[in-house]
């Protein structure tokens, strides 16, 4: 009977944790890892990007986003969305092409693949007859021309991919016509551009590589005419009037030809080398854009001096007497113009350029051209990001003043809307206002409007100025100077050179409720920062803590302390540094915490930890937990960790040097390059072969960096006795070791002048030695202790102080909960010792039911080394739920975890991306966006989607994948629809 | 025991009375002989042996060469009665001063491991004869391995418990990935496997002789370790390493612990692995905590929690800590060295004066 109960009981517990829990990715920031290929649909107003790991991602209005990913994991190397319709077409870099389609699905729009086809030549052709180089979206919606590398140009019918064999344009009949005298006639080599008449949809040119290009008519299957350029063709460019084709060249030139008639001998018009003089390197893409009145718009990237501005990576814009060659800071991938009107056949309004690392959008319409704040896509690694902090429901206040002080920094950006503004947003407006703060190798926090699905940039904080740098303040940014040719014009923010390492951020700590806010660097400076909406002049005074606290017989081997700047500083409004504290040894802060309602800040070290009062300005406390034989702790940052990458890298510019002095003395000295290399197969063979081995030893008092400070955790609670709770600052290490402090406040009325005090109050050493990585108190219902003036704000229930609180221990191998205020083991969860998993990343979660609106319950949100995520339920230490969330080679990735207070977590995928998942079953954040067909070609496109859910029965295969996927999607969408459909009802109502 | 020893009578078919002793102390040599039928008591024999080599005021030990080859103690009237009994044909005394006794010499196997061997092969019935003598003093001793669950485990596999308390011994081995062959229903199949890779000359591990290189290890403290990455089975090893238990195959498979001999129960563990390592389980919860008393009003922060300590550790009087010098720090590394011995604390911990010192 008492078995029959508790079984009923544990299925309550799964279902409850049905309603609790749910793992779900929802959304991807930032902007996409390593793009190749842009495409555009004006109809749509959408923009589809490519990338080299095979993923498709389409964006519209902020908020409309779109992605999809290949099964093959070939890079993407074309996009063409189908003129006037929802469809679009990817070609892979393994010669494959896939069509996709925005279907719409329960009144969302989801991105699905319904087609894949591979061009087969004839049997025993080589590849290259087949292998596609351009692809053509003809305006009939019908049809795609595929210029191959073999020269022909196949006609495909879209959109069940059957080959039209009799209207394909083969490479003979076209050698057949062209003129005896063209000197490259024997070869044309591949077709490079296929472009339509934009008056006469009948008439496509062909351009090839070896220059010439051969207006075809489709009707009559014959070529028109012959524009026989000499020079490698780059792209071909057929102005909107059909009356001229402008083709670009790999020497830097580009030339008009006239379209007319059935004059052969057609001469270039004017050809012009815009960089020349000197050799100049290619244009790779050239357009041109009628304007109303007035000259035309000529854009064109590259054709760059090749010695003097060969590495630069421009684009062109001509317009009248204005001539900028826009500077980007990484490789150009692609571009295109959007233009105004209803049927976007006026003025070009704006440039949008992909480059390697950004997206940047260029205003054509306002003077100067400045550049239009992209709401999504933004680049988060503009500097490397080296720590991340979020902070769930920002008061409405603080979220004015921080976005009141980012308008004042963008004022650069062009006041013009963001001009993409395809698909309807129908996601709910968030419930609450959440901040990301992201640290980054240059000394700057940015700002991120994380509540919704675009991660919008709010605010820039700089901590550099308040330090003395070899940055020189005039270095970029100021060029352009008058007469200088090209005309260059730097754009874009993706900027990864740091001016000094030392100003990296490590560690945030910001404060919702009182606007302080403090960040820790690399050099171990902690800054304490104060939001003012006035710009202030001030000197930032230093204080030097020594956490060696007179251990002898230690020498500091890393870098130095920052210089800071004696003088006064002018801070912009925004967040302002008003005390600073420098860590001495400078090693890289490890832990900060800042209690405002104490106005204190504890940061900690390898060495040792502090704990700071900013409102008196001096230190309290200073605790050395650096382990006498601890000689690796004072090494400085990566000098032995890199050793294997710097002793390969050493060998390849060993390689590289005696390669160039080889070619420099032209000694016909192989020997020497022989022996480097064999050097460096030695080199790599010994790494191959060395076995990987692993030691097993128990961790030990003497293991290095035992006292690296690893959490630090203030908690008003019981210490001493149980009747009277104290403030308190806990610290955990790295050797399993929790140091905590009573610390006494002097009445509020004497805050300013009477000293706080700090006493030694417990040491607990983990017998299994593993690094403490968070430290929570509990209260006497089991719930963590509220967050610093969050229960003065009303915004929490006050902490149970009457039953006995609990303290929580999470070290990287278990979870041990011990009581108080006398320590002793109450019970734990055992982690690595049953899984072999380490805890990572720890956070409390506030997770509610999906069903029950008034239930819900705190966990502890876990992500392991293996890269799972796990719930912990607390205050019983039970695992609920666990999920794969983060491949475990993925070690970047599962270092970048940041949790949010409900049960969401943000993790970088790339460099530039952060993904977005959740745990629970009410926060959800995820795109939901509708697009709809164009509508001047609406009859068209509703014939084409509705035969496209009724024709299942004839294109089965690929039909019934689909199927599945649209299950899946479904289900997937089942479990938030009903919250969807309240959040629907609400806002009905209201 | 005591069996063994009511058989110890004067074997009847001896002629001659007189046993021949050869008693060796240092390089020196002393010859004399005892009456096999009364030998008289041990107090006797060791005087004498004392007045024949000639060291009178020392405290030695006395040991003999039994039949096995084994080296045996003689230190009361029952094991010397047993060794005149059997002695055969002469008696070899080892005398050794008291203070320089190696006790590890004592017992099976220690001074003619060819000629037991042939013993043991040639009569069975000399095995079980075999008397049971205590021979050191035990509470010296604590196990530092031990084969586990052989009734339970197949006799291809072997568990092997590691202790690590109160050793200062590394655990000392190193395990890599390899291949190992399974036979499955579909015949035999590679799959990835981990092994033990390297010994180190003097841990814990090569001393026992339990684990050798390219054993595969199974098992990890009762969980598989199929389908984990060799840093999922370090990590996990690390974790357990306080009382390691670690199922293996080993490489050599000629020195199986056959099952249902005797030795089996050498272990003097319960063949319930669970129940003990619960039993040990309790060890690893000892987290050492200090608290501090901050009742008293008057201690500033000046009233340092090392110096408090200090005085607190010194009023238990504990030898082991007596050395120490005020630095918390090292009070702690003596603390984590060996908690449970080093400091012969009650566990539960001690209160005293507020401070409190749980072990």
């Amino acid at each position: 009977m008492k078995r029959f109960r508790r079984h009923g009981q544990e299925s309550q517990r799964d279902r409850l944790k049905q309603e609790l829990f749910q793992f779900n990715k929802t959304v991807e920031h930032g902007f996409p890892h390593q793009p190749s290929a842009l495409g555009y649909s004006p109809s749509l107003q959408l923009l589809a990007i490519g990338t080299r790991s095979g993923a498709i991602k389409l964006y519209g209005a902020p908020g409309v986003e779109f992605m999809g990913l290949h099964d093959e994991n070939a890079a993407v190397t074309q996009v063409h969305f189908m003129p006037h319709q929802v469809e679009l077409v990817t070609l892979l870099d393994d010669n494959s092409l896939h069509m996709w389609t925005l279907r719409g699905h329960k009144g969302l729009s989801e991105l699905l693949e319904i087609g894949r086809f591979t061009l087969t030549g004839p049997p025993g052709a080589p590849p290259s007859v087949t292998r596609v180089t351009a692809v053509l979206a003809h305006t009939s919606g019908e049809l795609l021309l595929l210029g191959t590398e073999g020269g022909h140009v196949f006609i495909v019918e879209v959109p069940g991919f059957r080959e039209l064999e009799e209207r394909n344009i083969s490479l003979d009949q076209v050698a057949a016509s062209v003129p005896d005298d063209y000197i490259g006639r024997r070869n044309l080599e591949h077709v490079e551009a296929l472009q339509e008449n934009p008056i006469n949809p009948n008439q496509v040119v062909i351009g090839y590589g070896r220059g010439l290009m051969v207006i075809w008519d489709l009707e009559k299957r014959c070529a028109i005419q012959h524009i026989p350029a000499t020079q490698q063709l780059e792209s071909v460019w057929w102005t909107e009037d059909g009356s001229y084709i402008l083709s670009s060249h790999s020497d830097g030139s580009y030339c008009r030809w006239m379209v007319g008639g059935e004059d052969v001998n057609d001469e270039e018009e004017k050809s012009d080398i815009p960089y020349g003089h000197f050799p100049c390197k290619a244009i790779s893409k050239i357009i041109q854009l009628p304007t109303e009145e007035g000259p035309p718009f000529l854009l064109f990237s590259g054709g760059m001096p090749r010695a003097s501005y060969g590495d630069r990576h421009c684009i062109t814009v001509i317009h009248c007497k204005t001539h900028v060659a826009l500077d980007f800071t990484s490789r150009i991938i692609d571009f295109f113009v959007i233009r105004d009107g209803l049927q976007h056949t006026g003025d070009p309004s704006a440039l949008v350029v992909l480059v390697e690392e950004e997206l940047v959008v260029i205003d054509l319409q306002t003077d100067c051209w400045p550049v239009i704040q992209t709401p999504y896509l933004v680049p988060l690694h503009s500097s490397a990001i080296t720590c991340s902090h979020h902070v769930s429901a920002i008061p409405l206040k603080l979220w004015e003043r921080v976005i009141a002080a980012g308008e004042l920094q963008n004022t650069h950006y062009s006041k013009k809307p963001w001009p993409i503004t395809g698909g309807q947003n129908l996601a709910p407006d968030p419930p609450q206002r959440d901040l990301l703060l992201t640290g980054h190798e240059d000394g700057t926090v940015h700002f991120w409007d994380a509540s919704g699905v675009c991660l919008y940039p709010l605010y820039k904080l700089s901590t550099a100025g308040v330090f003395h740098t070899d940055a020189d303040p005039n270095d970029n940014m100021n060029q352009g100077a008058e007469g200088e040719w090209p005309p260059f014009r730097k754009v874009g923010c993706f900027d990864p050179y740091s001016d000094d390492p030392r100003l990296g951020i490590q560690k945030i700590h910001l404060c919702k409720y009182s606007g302080y806010l403090t960040v820790a660097g690399t050099a171990g400076q902690i800054l304490v920062l104060e939001l003012n909406d006035e710009a202030a002049e001030q000197t930032v005074e230093a204080k030097v803590v020594d956490l060696l606290q007179g251990q002898e017989g230690f020498r500091w081997k890393g870098h130095t302390r920052l210089d800071v700047r004696e003088e006064p500083v002018l801070f912009p409004p925004g967040f302002q540094p008003f005390a600073l504290v420098q860590c001495q040894p400078p090693a890289v802060v490890t832990a900060l915490t800042l209690h405002s309602e104490w106005k204190l800040v504890a940061f900690g070290t390898s060495h040792g930890f502090g704990l700071y009062d900013y409102q008196q300005k001096n230190t309290v406390l200073i605790k050395c937990t650096l382990n006498p034989s601890d000689q690796l702790a004072m090494e400085g940052p990566l000098s032995r960790v890199k050793s294997i990458k710097k002793s390969l890298r050493q060998s390849f510019r060993r390689i590289r040097r005696s390669r160039v002095s080889l070619r420099k003395h032209h000694v016909n000295n192989t020997a020497k390059l022989q022996e480097a290399n064999a050097r460096l197969e030695a080199e790599l063979a010994e790494m191959e072969l060395a076995p990987v081995q692993r030691k097993i030893e128990a961790r030990s008092s003497d293991d290095s960096f035992t006292g690296l400070v690893r959490t630090l955790y203030f908690a008003d609670t019981f210490l001493s006795d149980s009747s009277h709770n104290t403030p308190s600052l806990w610290a955990g290490t790295n050797g399993g070791c929790v140091f905590a402090y009573m610390l006494r406040l002097p009445p509020v009325e004497h805050r300013a002048d009477e000293p706080v005090t700090a006493q030694p109050a417990k040491e607990i050493q983990l017998m299994h030695r593993a690094p403490v990585v968070g430290i929570v108190v509990l209260d006497g219902h089991g719930a963590p202790l509220p967050e610093p003036l969050e229960v003065a704000h009303d915004l929490a229930r006050s902490p149970d102080m009457q039953g006995s609180h609990q303290l929580l221990v999470i070290s990287e191998e278990q979870f041990k909960v011990f009581t108080l205020p006398k320590v002793s083991a109450k019970m734990k969860l055992k982690l690595t010792a049953v899984d072999g998993s380490r805890v990572r990343r720890v956070g409390v979660a506030w997770f509610c039911s999906s069903r029950t609106e008034d239930y819900g319950e705190s966990g502890l949100v876990v992500l392991t080394n293996q890269g799972d995520v796990h719930v912990v339920s607390l205050p019983h230490v039970k695992m609920q739920v666990q999920y794969p969330c983060i491949r475990r080679e993925d070690v970047s990735g599962i270092a970048s975890c940041v949790f949010t207070k409900h049960g969401q977590g943000f993790y970088l995928i790339s460099p530039s991306e952060f993904e977005r998942f959740s745990l629970s079953t009410c926060y959800l954040v995820e795109p939901r966006c509708l697009v709809e067909a164009p509508l001047h070609s609406g009859s068209s496109s509703q014939r084409r989607s509705q035969p496209d859910g009724a024709s299942s029965t004839h294109r089965t295969r690929q039909d019934s994948e689909d199927a599945e996927v649209l299950q899946e999607i479904q289900k997937s969408l089942e479990g938030d629809q009903t919250s969807f459909l309240e959040n629907n009802v609400k806002s009905a109502v209201a | 025991m005591n069996r063994s020893f009511n058989k110890s009578q004067p074997l009847r078919n001896v002629d001659c009375n007189a046993v021949e002793v050869k008693s060796k102390y240092g390089a020196e040599f002393r010859r004399f002989s005892v009456d096999r039928v009364k030998p008289g008591k041990f107090e006797e024999f060791y005087k004498l042996i004392l007045h024949i080599h000639r060291i009178a005021n020392m405290e030695v030990m006395i040991g003999y060469a039994d039949v096995h080859g084994d080296l045996l103690p003689i230190n009361n009237d029952d094991n010397f009665c047993k060794a005149v009994s059997t002695a055969h044909p002469l008696l070899r005394i080892f005398i050794q001063r008291q203070e320089e006794v190696d006790y590890a010499n004592f017992g099976t196997n220690t001074i003619t491991r060819k000629k037991k061997a042939v013993v043991a092969l040639r009569n069975n019935d000399v095995n079980r004869k075999r008397p049971h003598i205590r021979i050191g003093m035990p509470q010296d001793f604590r196990p530092v391995s031990s084969i586990i669950d052989v009734d339970i485990l197949p006799e291809s596999h072997r568990r092997v418990r590691l202790y690590r308390h109160g050793s200062d011994k590394p655990l000392g081995f190193y395990i890599r990935d390899g291949t190992s062959v399974r036979v499955t229903p579909h015949g035999l199949e590679k799959v990835p496997g981990i092994f033990i890779s390297r010994l180190v000359p003097g841990g814990l591990a090569e001393s026992t002789g339990l684990l050798a290189v390219n054993d595969e290890v199974l098992e990890v403290n009762g969980i598989e370790v199929t389908g984990k990455s060799l840093d999922q089975v370090t990590d996990m090893m690390i974790a357990n390493s306080h009382n390691l238990i670690v199922t293996v195959k080993p490489v050599n498979q000629r020195n199986n612990v056959v099952r249902g001999s005797r030795i089996s129960g050498s272990s003097g563990q319960s063949s319930d692995s669970s129940g003990s390592t619960d039993d040990l389980e309790s060890d690893e919860d000892a987290d050492i905590v200090i608290e501090s008393s901050l009742k008293r009003p008057s201690q500033r922060s000046n009233a340092s929690l090392a110096y408090q300590l200090h005085r607190d550790l010194n009023l238990h009087s504990n030898p082991a800590l007596r050395h120490s010098n005020g630095s918390l720090h090292k009070i702690l590394s003596s603390l984590k060295t060996d908690p449970r011995h080093s400091l012969a604390l009650p566990r539960g911990g001690v209160e005293e004066d507020g401070t409190v010192i749980t072990l």
